[in-house]
């Protein structure tokens, strides 16, 4: 039984990581129709960037650890929110009107470059973050086991995605994010600046994604070029899962991925930890295509 | 044109009949890779290209094959190439197996499903599946092919076992296009709800041109467990499915000819600019990128203009 909470809290955490991503995918998806394969390379921006900063400005040192961390996500937040602007702005503004399969590709190719940019910059190798400035602290909850990052980790991501629904649903931006995601041509008609609407989808969603970059780099203290990929497919995997295009489905499905796959690996076999997730997508998308909380999507083929 | 047409044709055989007479062991081998991607991409343009199919994990039968080839040539002493009926069979009958649940999925769906397919079959591979597939180390010892009392080793002597593959594999295919079966897929390409409309039975065409293409990457992947001798799962992850889906898309999806030499230039071009290697692959992107702003109907569309065959799926609905 202990065991099993163990692995629950580890769910979590990942899981809170996977829903901030799942939710960069879910929000483009909602309003472009278009699975944004780079996502998952602006979460691994987020993750060098952050490691960065952390070094060179040795924030934590001067400002100490809480005011140092949250300094540094504003950062992080920032450039790779820009970053997904440029990306939005150079690799599928273009393709707006044309066929899904071109900004499918496009798509595929900005993930391929933003990738290998990476990695002749920082190199091939794993890139470790400093490990003095992170908290050791682990609290004793119930005999419960829980490191202090961890606790943190599943905080921030829950706070983050509880104020991003809180915009969407109550602010006059967000009813205009809404209104795209139903009907682009409908919400211009409506005097919504569409355009202004998908820009903005390209700063929160990598915003978010670069946080959680952020997160496995505090976390786990290794970072690679290639993991923005894995951990990309499984974020897309938990948006499927909680329904497409819907917002608390994302964190739900986020959550629910993580702990399937941290138990998973405890109970079943940890060799095939990565498999279980596309197990899941794939049982997903044949018994329930429109996720648990989903509703829309009507196959217009 | 109509009347350079055969003559081009002729004169770019003949060409590449004569080419490992005077180029050297390792260009020979280049080229030999060329036509493995080129065998494997015909394979994926008849699902993707013709039938307008979504399918990233197109490594995932390649695999399949590859590695049916080599346990029953490893272990049961079969000739390596007549596991090449065997292993067509094996990938083909997977996809049949993989895609009837999902072969209706949405276009971008249907990637998905495909990619995590293609995933699951390289953990399966690198956890030992059923104690046979070695691991992560793979199979070694595969036994040299032979064809016609030759032991077929050197570069030379591929260079004619593989582009023969692919001259045939070309004169299939045309044939193909031009049949019944392969006039269904265009059009359910084009119009899937038109080509339902017109009694064309979908479901069954769909998963006809995914199973021949998988056998196809099958047999490529006798093919390479021959020439390399050794396979491990890393020869069968995910990229491999994205540069695959790349030399399809890039030549024009849907014509044979722009497949091909999307795959000369795919694998060949970074073979002359080795100094870069590090950089080829932001190339690659990049280029990506750019030709779906610029040209995405690919190097050579298919159909003469009479089809864009990018509205693979039409609109954004």
């Amino acid at each position: 039984m202990e065991e099993f909470f163990q692995q629950l809290t580890n769910g979590l955490a990942v899981g809170g990581i996977y829903a901030l991503i799942a939710l960069g995918y879910t929000m483009v998806y909602g309003v472009l129709k278009l699975i944004n394969f780079a996502h998952g390379d602006l979460f691994t921006y987020g993750a060098y960037l952050g490691l960065t900063l952390l070094t060179s400005l040795a924030l934590t040192d001067r400002l100490g650890f809480a005011l140092g961390v949250l300094v540094l996500v504003l950062m992080v937040m920032g450039l790779v929110a820009v970053l997904g602007a440029i990306l939005e702005r150079a690799a599928y503004r273009p393709l707006r009107e044309s066929p899904r399969l071109s900004a499918v590709v496009s798509a595929l190719g900005a993930s391929i470059f933003l990738q290998n940019a990476l990695m002749l910059i920082y190199g091939a190798r794993f890139q470790v973050y400093p490990d003095n400035i992170l908290p050791t602290a682990t609290l004793n909850v119930f005999g419960l086991y829980l490191p202090l990052m961890r606790v943190l980790i599943v905080l921030a991501s829950v706070l983050m995605m509880a104020a991003l629904y809180l915009f969407i649903q109550k602010t006059r931006i967000g009813a205009a994010i809404r209104a795209a995601a139903i009907d682009q041509g409908a919400a211009r008609l409506m005097g919504i600046d569409v355009n202004r609407v998908i820009l903005l989808v390209f700063l929160m969603g990598p915003a978010l994604g670069g946080t959680a970059g952020l997160m496995v780099g505090l976390y786990y203290g290794q970072i690679n070029f290639t993991m923005g990929w894995v951990y990309g497919m499984k974020a897309f995997t938990a948006a499927i899962l909680g329904g497409i295009g819907n917002i608390p489905g994302a964190m739900v499905g986020g959550l629910l991925l993580g702990v399937i796959e941290a138990l998973g690996a405890a109970y079943i076999s940890i060799a095939w930890k990565d498999a279980i997730a596309f197990l899941v997508l794939i049982l997903i998308l044949i018994v329930r295509p429109t996720g648990l909380l989903g509703e829309r999507v009507a196959d217009k083929i | 044109m109509k009347h350079g047409k055969p003559f081009a044709i002729v004169l770019v055989a003949a060409l590449l009949a004569a080419a490992p007479l005077f180029l050297n062991a390792y260009q020979v081998d280049v080229l030999n890779s060329i036509g493995l991607y080129g065998l494997l991409a015909l394979g994926l343009n008849l699902i993707l290209g013709e039938a307008g199919l979504f399918n990233m994990g197109h490594a995932a039968f390649y695999a399949v094959g590859a590695y049916t080839a080599a346990i029953l040539n490893t272990r049961y002493q079969i000739p390596i190439l007549w596991t090449l009926p065997l292993s067509g069979l094996a990938a083909g009958l997977f996809a049949l197996v993989v895609a009837r649940p999902v072969v209706h999925l949405r276009g971008d769906y249907l990637l998905i499903v495909t990619i995590g397919v293609g995933e699951i079959v390289r953990i399966a591979l690198v956890n030992d599946l059923f104690g046979m597939t070695g691991g992560a180390n793979g199979i070694f010892g595969i036994s040299r092919p032979h064809l016609f009392g030759v032991v077929i080793r050197r570069p030379q002597e591929f260079f004619y076992l593989i582009w023969g593959c692919v001259a045939l594999t070309i004169f299939l295919f045309l044939r193909l296009k031009q049949s019944r079966f392969g006039r269904a897929l265009n059009y359910l390409r084009e119009d899937e709800v038109a080509a339902e409309g017109s009694g064309i039975n979908t479901a069954y065409y769909k998963l006809a041109a995914f199973g021949l293409g998988a056998a196809w990457a099958g047999m490529a992947g006798t093919l390479f467990a021959a020439k390399m001798t050794i396979i491990s799962p890393e020869s069968f992850n995910f990229w491999e499915s994205v540069v695959l889906f790349m030399i399809v898309i890039l030549g024009g999806a849907g014509n044979i000819a722009g497949v091909l030499l999307a795959a000369f230039l795919v694998i060949g071009l970074p073979e002359l600019f080795r100094e870069f290697a590090s950089a080829r692959m932001l190339v690659f992107g990049l280029v990506m990128v750019v030709m779906m702003v610029f040209r995405p109907q690919g190097l050579l569309p298919a159909g003469g203009g009479r089809f864009s065959p990018v509205t693979l799926t039409r609109g954004r609905g």
